[in-house]
């Protein structure tokens, strides 16, 4: 090998060794930066954690006059609230995907696409306003009283679905949470579903199948790892929504039976309390709602994790 | 390079990209939202008068005293006023800028603003949730000219702190022993019944459209967009309509004087007119500030505002103060508000 080659090739390896640091670097820089909010969370969360112990968890109580703080009524909110909005927006979000790639014609493919990513694209604030202003007193007069009326005679739902309609409840801010989620849902399912190689319908249909067979048979099984993905997508946003939640659910630290009744989010709670947070046991009750906030995302995450990993064995991979 | 001068060089360098052509730094400022159409108004007018602006960011009472104990304004602005002795503790210096009322809103099909009238009791119950329907004895009491429907009274509060909170809390504190003992008076409470909605113009927004309502917003925010209001029993047993005359009339009486650091609450003053839900928002700077030549800058401005700012806050329904405490509080300022050189930093006129 003449020198001059030689020298090439040590650049090039010099270069390549740079490269990985480079990106090594930037790999790291989340776990970093993931410690690092971690770290701060709990320091900010030790007076109010240290106060309540484990009864910040089960207390229901938020009293910023007699500082008795407790996290049960913002966890249950962000909780159902979610719960709400992936049951409406994971059935409808996945029958737009399959309408976009299966059912619909090319003409409307693109009209209908472009209207899913602006539904994205909208900011939180602009939902929080729509939902305040327009649906919850169309919700208030038109939906409410019809759903109490309806549900007045069954017994466990009549308390699931009573009190005053204030238009403005957990049920409500489950559905704009629903809108919200909904785009995520449907783009990265429907993107998802043009992975499955034509070959594979196309053998199905040619067995005979109809288009839900194929559907249900071979889409679906094929993806269920991307809809999973998409699903926990919307999970996410779900779960930390803030400003648009704020808007709509009432803000009220209580569980309430009814669904209709004003409840509030963890995020929501932080948003309204922080500025006014005087004392350091009220600010250090936010920071910890924060930190339950995270270990909760990360249930969840892992919980999906494993809920993938044994479809996997079931699949016999 | 210490960090600290790292800090102050990037500071410097920031200050010098935003403000390009000003002259002088603008004057800094956070707290209370209540105020802050008067102050913004003001901070407008006198930006052409004298080229100096004010940056005032409207995040709340509390967020107001934490930003001014943390230092990164000149001044802080509360409806809350801090106790004399967390004044000296801090090291603040207090005092009050304009006054204004609360007023119970209210949404119920058929009633006129004014028409309905509750007292400070009854008032305490409803947001206690122990009156629950329009047509309740205590309400039909107080009004047995009224036909009043026979529906739930759907309660709105505001969800974030709120120094417009403290103040109504303070005055059901005042009038109703259950609501002293129960829940108190702050910025924020647990809250018995009803629905949070964020600001003013959420509270205001959810009455609108709630039928069978009651909230509470300021004054000014009621009257700009014309809400239905209640009318009140005052200490003296009259009933009284909120506006500008009676909240001045609440303000009338106090003693401002001989109140130390001017902590002084106007909700349910004596005197025949007195609207019983009145406050007045206050001022916070150091005694002893680091740079006193902000300080002096902000003196300038309120003091300026004591001068020729009252047509202005009139006409946002705010009550400028009366001139002797207005002289009072310039006083305080050349006695207390000292300089490292032991002189006020500003002489007022």
């Amino acid at each position: 090998m003449d020198d001059a080659k030689l020298k090439r090739m040590r650049r090039f390896r010099a270069g390549d060794a740079t490269f990985r640091g480079l990106t090594f670097g930037a790999a790291t820089l989340v776990l970093l930066l993931l410690g690092g909010v971690i770290i701060s969370l709990i320091h900010g969360s030790i007076p109010a954690l240290s106060t309540y112990g484990l009864g910040f968890l089960t207390s229901q109580s938020w009293n910023p006059v007699t500082e008795k703080f407790g996290a049960l009524a913002p966890i249950y909110g962000t909780v159902v609230t979610s719960i709400i909005a992936l049951l409406v927006a994971v059935p409808v979000g996945i029958g737009i995907a399959i309408f976009l790639t299966e059912l619909c014609p090319p003409w409307l493919k693109r009209p209908i696409g472009v209207a899913i990513e602006l539904l994205a694209g909208i900011p939180s604030i602009i939902y929080g306003i729509w939902g305040l202003f327009v649906f919850a007193p169309f919700f208030q007069t038109n939906i409410q009283p019809f759903l109490i009326s309806v549900f007045e005679p069954i017994p466990v739902l009549n308390s699931l679905f009573a009190g005053p309609p204030y238009g403005i409840g957990v049920l409500t801010a489950g559905f704009i949470l629903a809108i919200m989620v909904l785009p995520f849902i449907t783009s990265i399912t429907r993107d998802v579903f043009d992975t499955v190689p034509p070959v594979l319908k196309e053998a199905t249909y040619g067995l005979g199948c109809t288009t839900s067979e194929v559907v249900t048979k071979v889409v679906l099984p094929y993806t269920r790892v991307g809809v999973i993905g998409g699903i926990m997508l919307g999970l996410g946003r779900a779960l930390g929504e803030t400003m648009a939640v704020t808007f709509v659910i009432g803000n009220a630290h209580k569980i309430s039976a009814s669904i209709m009744a004003p409840g509030t989010t963890i995020s929501a709670s932080i948003a309204n309390e922080f500025t006014e947070a005087v004392g350091d046991l009220y600010t250090s009750s936010l920071i910890a709602l924060g930190l339950i906030l995270f270990v909760i995302t990360f249930i969840v995450l892992a919980a999906a994790r494993l809920l993938l990993l044994r479809m996997n064995v079931k699949a016999g991979n | 390079m210490k960090l600290k001068n790292i800090v102050l060089a990037a500071g410097l360098f920031a200050t010098t990209i935003g403000l390009g052509a000003a002259q002088a730094a603008d004057i800094s400022g956070a707290g209370a939202t209540f105020p802050y159409p008067v102050y913004a108004k003001w901070a407008d007018s006198y930006k052409k008068e004298t080229g100096i602006g004010m940056n005032y960011q409207s995040i709340g009472s509390g967020g107001g005293i934490k930003q001014i104990k943390a230092k990164t304004v000149t001044f802080g602005a509360s409806d809350a006023p801090l106790k004399p002795e967390e004044l000296a503790k801090a090291g603040l210096v207090q005092f009050p800028t304009v006054i204004g009322g609360v007023v119970p809103i209210i949404n119920v099909p058929g009633l006129k603003p004014g028409e309905l009238v509750l007292d400070g009791q009854t008032l305490a119950d409803i947001f206690q949730g122990k009156i629950a329907k329009w047509n309740d004895e205590a309400i039909k009491k107080l009004n047995p000219s009224l036909t009043l429907p026979d529906t739930a009274i759907a309660v709105v509060r505001r969800s974030d702190g709120s120094g417009t909170s403290f103040v109504f809390t303070t005055y059901l504190s005042q009038v109703s022993k259950s609501w002293a003992d129960e829940i108190g008076a702050a910025s924020a409470v647990e809250w018995p019944v009803g629905l949070g909605a964020k600001g003013n113009e959420g509270v205001a927004a959810n009455v609108g459209q709630t039928q069978g309502s009651i909230g509470y917003v300021e004054y000014a925010f009621a009257a700009q967009n014309g809400m239905s209001y209640a009318k009140l029993v005052n200490k003296d047993g009259q009933t009284v309509a909120p506006d500008a005359a009676n909240f001045a009339a609440a303000a009338a009486n106090v003693d401002w004087a001989n109140a130390p650091g001017y902590y002084v609450l106007l909700t349910n003053e004596p005197g025949a007119t007195s609207w019983p839900i009145t406050a007045a928002t206050f001022i916070l700077v150091y005694a002893k500030p680091d740079n006193a030549a902000d300080v002096a800058e902000a003196l300038k401005f309120f003091n300026w505002a004591y001068d020729k700012g009252d047509k202005m806050a009139e006409e946002l329904h705010y009550i400028p103060l009366p001139d002797a405490v207005v002289a009072n509080i310039k006083a305080t300022w050349a006695k207390e508000i000292l300089g490292a050189d032991g002189k006020p930093v500003f002489a007022a006129n």
